[in-house]
């Protein structure tokens, strides 16, 4: 329990630092770089490493891998939902989620990581 | 000359309650992707380290702040916050070539140096989005230079008809 605890404060801390930066910084399309900050793998391989070890943390990273690429096609498909589809911010980051989900599982298992 | 700027103003439109959900969200995040890697083991769990779980908080923090700001202006602002949200999402496109460079280094060098590879994976997220962003930017303003001029070159040629 006490694991999770640290794992939340840790990675609200992290993630919520990379926002605020974000916040401060002009033009939008630059601040939308730090939605993409390594804010949540930050904290994870962190504990990672002191609780698994080296080669559980690079195993954690090459996955990480194929959700980065799933996070740049999901931010694509995001810009079209708002830009050419219209719709609000919320329902279209929220169901662009599936994309990102298949697209991330897709390419790891063409990896062959998930086997 | 890049323009990047710092804008505190931006900070004094944000309220307490949206930075308690994107530190509850991140918090979430991590301990999720942590759950993850604990019950379909750390390669399953490594992809939830790219989850876009706070982007879908800031894109909606984005759009409201806008259509507050139109608001106030007597302004309706939805297409607005819109055109902003899509302009962070196109951020965060090029940010995730820059968490691609991040995993790559980190991988490479974890079993090396640990402290090495925190710091040369966040460089390389450092490097990798900007150099994506500047690279993106100078190709809009050739490509709407050469709209530009495109457009004056046909006006002077229909006047000179």
């Amino acid at each position: 329990m006490a694991e999770y605890v640290i794992r939340f404060l840790v990675g609200g801390v992290v993630v919520s630092a990379f926002a605020m930066l974000g916040d401060l910084l002009r033009p939008k399309s630059f601040a939308g770089l730090f939605g993409a900050a390594p804010s949540v793998a930050l904290a994870t391989l962190g504990i990672a490493i002191y609780q698994h070890g080296a080669t559980y943390a690079a195993v954690q990273s090459e996955a990480m891998m194929a959700g980065a690429l799933a996070l740049a096609v999901y931010s694509v498909v995001v810009c079209q939902l708002l830009v050419r589809a219209r719709l609000r911010a919320l329902p279209a980051t929220l169901l662009s989620l599936v994309v990102w989900l298949v697209v991330a599982v897709g390419l790891l298992k063409l990896a062959g990581g998930a086997t | 000359m890049m323009p990047v700027r710092i804008s505190p103003s931006s900070l004094r439109e944000g309220r307490w309650y949206e930075y308690l959900v994107r530190f509850a969200l991140g918090g979430g995040a991590t301990v999720f992707a942590g759950l993850i890697s604990s019950y379909f083991g750390a390669s399953i769990g490594g992809l939830f380290l790219a989850l876009p779980a706070i982007f879908c908080a800031s894109a909606t923090l984005i759009e409201t702040h806008e259509i507050r700001r139109k608001r106030q202006a007597g302004l309706a602002g939805e297409q607005r916050g819109k055109k902003a949200a899509a302009l962070d999402a196109a951020g965060a496109a090029l940010g995730a070539l820059g968490l691609l460079a991040f995993a790559m280094v980190f991988s490479l060098t974890v079993t090396t140096s640990i402290s090495g590879a925190f710091i040369g994976a966040s460089l390389a997220w450092l490097v990798v989005s900007v150099a994506a962003w500047s690279v993106r930017r100078k190709t809009r303003v050739v490509r709407r230079r050469a709209s530009i001029a495109h457009r004056v070159g046909g006006s002077a040629l229909s006047r000179s008809r």
